[in-house]
């Protein structure tokens, strides 16, 4: 599984307006929505999904980053976004410190295998220093997908 | 090393596998120990238990066997601790 395969790259954005936990993740679930995903209620159903999910333990996994994740009906295969904050967003991380970069997975309802595959690929990822610095600085959306390509190539 | 190094096998019986929950769980618990410790798929590289971000490397399914290794002066206590999330057949999620 390749992180390209499951992020949507009509809903990447690298300039968040939002600063609190909810509205970074009513904006990407939104950014989902505009790119052709959820249909009637189903987005709002999503954000109240991420929303309780994070009651039970912020997914905010230190180094300035975050995964918020829902599995979902709505889905019938994982989708991702990824979003980025210039100022940074308390999220309640493990080490207290503000998330600049989110990617968010919503997986379907019965397929446990490809959400951990999703999450092993993206903490793949997050582990090389040069790419978390390098994402952290992409200005436009062609170019966090460039740099999701070329972690492809090189892992 | 002071204090002795312990080792457990552990079998992942939650059927949505070790995701998220489990190993900010374990991570939490791991971190109030003085104790090392680390977790590896068999025959894989041991992973840093007090690393999210590299216990997520881990893709452990329902069904995965787990080394969990603690080494340090309160060993005893970690792996009892640390044994008991990885064997629970449930977490919220």
């Amino acid at each position: 599984m390749r992180m390209c395969d499951f992020v949507v790259r009509e809903s990447i954005s690298t300039e968040l307006g939002a600063n609190t936990k909810e509205g970074v993740i009513r904006e990407m679930i939104e950014n989902l929505r505009q790119a052709g995903y959820f249909k009637g209620n189903d987005s709002e159903d999503v954000v109240k999904e991420v929303l309780r999910r994070e009651t039970l333990g912020s997914t905010g996994i230190g180094r300035g980053v975050a995964i918020p994740h829902t599995k979902h009906a709505g889905v019938d295969r994982l989708v991702g976004t990824v979003a980025l904050s210039r100022k940074g967003v308390a999220f309640d991380s493990v080490d207290g410190a503000p998330v600049f970069i989110f990617i968010l997975l919503i997986s379907p309802k019965e397929r446990p295998g490809d959400h951990l595959r999703a999450l092993e690929n993206v903490s793949r990822h997050l582990r090389d220093d040069s790419f978390v610095r390098s994402l952290r600085q992409a200005v436009t959306r062609d170019s966090v997908w460039g740099l999701l390509e070329d972690q492809e190539h090189r892992s | 090393m002071l204090g002795n190094t312990l080792r457990r096998s552990i079998t992942i019986v939650n059927p949505q596998g070790l995701h998220m929950r489990p190993i900010t769980a374990f991570v939490e618990v791991a971190a109030k120990f003085k104790s090392r410790v680390s977790l590896c798929k068999q025959d894989q590289m041991p992973i840093d238990g007090k690393s999210p971000l590299g216990l997520l490397g881990l893709a452990a399914e329902e069904g995965a066997v787990l080394v969990l290794e603690v080494d340090g002066p309160d060993a005893e206590q970690a792996i009892c601790a640390l044994s008991e999330i990885l064997e629970k057949p449930s977490f919220d999620d």
